[in-house]
């Protein structure tokens, strides 16, 4: 048997592969998990691709097609959605006691954490999958070409184990279903105080261009949006990587150490 | 009596919740392998916190358990492998098919891949679930989902079950069916069997030994017919025709023993010697009309009474009017 078989044949790799497959089966059987994540972002992008579309015309923006600037949003909201998902259904395993019954097999805590974002990142690929899809058929050019797309894909996993990370974190520290989804409009906002819908240079609103240079968020879209349009600007891939690996490895400690409180196995 | 192989040791453990009541209040208790222990109390009693402590879902404030020959607070990966659990909220998801709960379940307990598909069947079959393991659990009635539950508790072959209020909420023939599978599983495979249940008549029916807890603490312990014999005489129980006859039969039946709290009847454990011969002399002399007179042999309900002062159903309704006036 060869290291790789070795390690995937390990117990704590079936755990881990066990709680994905749950994740991924209980989100597959709730067409309400699946469609808004895919649905709302394109219409979002639809719409202000129809009414935004005029603002390609103003001096230094980057690119003549706002469908092309826009669909790096996608990317971005469809993570939020997962954000959501990830925490309400750990929320809701807290609550009904299925947490419990877990923590009564041999499975280590870690299995459980990190087989619920293995779940989250498989639905994160597969929501990049279509609006790449979507992006492609409305014409679209990447203009960072096959390699690009390639690296997108590698981005999707990497939002949506950080978004996922800060959901788990949200469910194992709060417990309750009501209060992430309560939060939910909370993380929105990063969205809507972002460079989404134009270049920060291009933003007139002094305080609004100052919000979204500090935001995160609009680093993570401009990752996205310059191997949409640009083709291969290391800046801005490595303060997008940057800032959502680095939201990651936070929200994955602080995750964990909420697991640990929260089960209180001994 | 043992520990080690299959048994239970308890010793002065004790379990405080955070701006709580003490909800287990140094109890002892010991079950041999191969025994159906019923733990029987009303709700509110300590029976879950005693069943989370034994299983490592709570650490104890103080005192000590051994499950299986292992501590629950410093071994507690050895208990629970040993150990099979069916909690009182049988937390399934209702989106998974029993079949995807036992392949889950079978995964985390690290039954061999090659054994899990052909277990899953077993089990399903053994619980009456063979034809319903590929639906979701979301169309399953209580029973069934009681089943499942008690089928996950068994995926790894454990050698000592907990079941928390197995038949809480089932209908006769579901709560009959899951009495004959626990009896099974101790007939036919030696399981250890720890269960707490708020019904007299399943800790009687099933239990080889019974503890009777209250407040946190165990108020009679021993099998259920040495603890009926403890009680020893029967009572009788007399439904007045006339509510207001009530104080007049209550007056003369003191007379032949000593008078019970009931709600609904008057009652009197009979002194040694009297019979219902001496009472419906009494009754015809007395000139009153009595609608039902009966003679009951001692149950558990009469010793929970003897010990605690209140009928287990009296504090099942205190308990959940407590219950009450703290969510209020």
């Amino acid at each position: 048997m060869t290291a790789l078989a070795a390690a995937l044949a390990s117990p704590s790799l079936s755990q881990v592969g066990a709680i994905a497959r749950r994740a991924i089966v209980r989100t597959a059987r709730q067409p309400a998990s699946v469609i808004p994540p895919l649905v709302f972002p394109m219409a979002l992008m639809a719409v202000n691709a129809a009414g935004l579309d005029s603002s390609t015309e103003l001096p230094g923006f980057p690119t003549d097609s706002f469908l092309a600037f826009a669909l790096a949003v996608p990317f971005i909201q469809g993570a939020l959605f997962s954000t959501m998902n990830a925490g309400t259904d750990l929320a809701r395993d807290i609550d009904t006691g299925f947490v419990n019954r877990l923590a009564l097999t041999a499975m280590r805590d870690w299995s459980l954490l990190f087989g619920q974002l293995s779940g989250v990142v498989v639905l994160g690929v597969f929501q990049a999958v279509f609006y790449l899809s979507v992006g492609l058929v409305v014409g679209v050019d990447f203009a960072a070409g096959p390699a690009g797309i390639a690296l997108l894909l590698v981005y999707a996993v990497i939002v949506s184990l950080s978004f996922g990370a800060v959901g788990a974190w949200l469910a194992y520290r709060f417990g309750s279903g009501e209060t992430i989804q309560a939060l939910f409009p909370v993380l929105f906002v990063f969205l809507f105080i972002s460079s989404m819908n134009a270049p920060r240079d291009l933003i007139g609103v002094e305080w609004f261009r100052t919000a979204a240079t500090l935001n995160p968020v609009s680093y993570m879209i401009e990752a996205v949006r310059s191997l949409i349009i640009e083709g291969w600007n290391w800046q801005a891939l490595g303060l997008g990587f940057g800032f959502t690996i680095a939201i990651g490895i936070v929200a994955l400690f602080l995750a964990s150490r909420a697991l640990r409180t929260r089960m209180t196995r001994t | 009596m043992s520990a080690a192989g299959n048994g239970i040791e308890v010793e002065q453990l004790v379990r405080e919740y955070k701006k709580g009541p003490r909800a287990v209040n140094g109890i002892d208790l010991q079950v041999a392998p191969g025994e159906i222990y019923g733990f029987l109390g009303p709700n509110g009693a300590g029976k879950s916190t005693t069943v989370h402590v034994l299983t490592t879902l709570l650490p104890p404030t103080s005192g000590t358990a051994r499950v299986g020959g292992h501590d629950v607070v410093k071994e507690g990966p050895k208990v629970r492998s040993l150990i099979g659990v069916a909690l009182q909220e049988a937390a399934l998801d209702p989106l998974l098919t029993g079949r995807d709960h036992l392949r889950l379940q079978a995964t985390l307990q690290g039954v061999p891949k090659e054994r899990r598909k052909v277990h899953a069947d077993e089990l399903l079959e053994r619980v009456g679930l063979a034809d319903a393991g590929d639906r979701k659990v979301q169309g399953y009635s209580g029973g069934m989902k009681r089943r499942l539950d008690l089928a996950l508790a068994l995926v790894h072959l454990p050698r000592i079950l907990f079941l928390d209020e197995p038949t809480t909420g089932l209908d006769p023939q579901s709560r009959t069916a899951m009495w004959e599978e626990v009896a099974r599983l101790r007939r036919e495979e030696s399981v250890t069997v720890f269960l707490t249940t708020q019904y007299l008549e399943e800790a009687d029916v099933l239990a080889d030994r019974v503890g009777i807890i209250d407040e946190g603490k165990i108020v009679a312990e021993g099998t259920p017919a040495a603890l009926k014999a403890e009680i020893g005489r029967p009572s009788v129980h007399a439904i007045p025709e006339h509510e207001e006859d009530r104080e007049k039969i209550a007056g003369f039946l003191a007379q032949f023993g000593e008078p019970l709290a009931t709600t609904r009847d008057v009652a009197v454990r009979l002194r040694a010697g009297l019979g219902l011969t001496d009472i419906v002399r009494a009754v015809d002399a007395n000139g009153v009309r009595i609608a039902d007179l009966e003679l009951r042999a001692p149950t558990l309900d009469d010793v929970f009474l003897a010990k605690t002062g209140r009928t287990l159903e009296g504090a099942q309704e205190e308990a959940e009017a407590e219950q009450e006036e703290r969510r209020a």
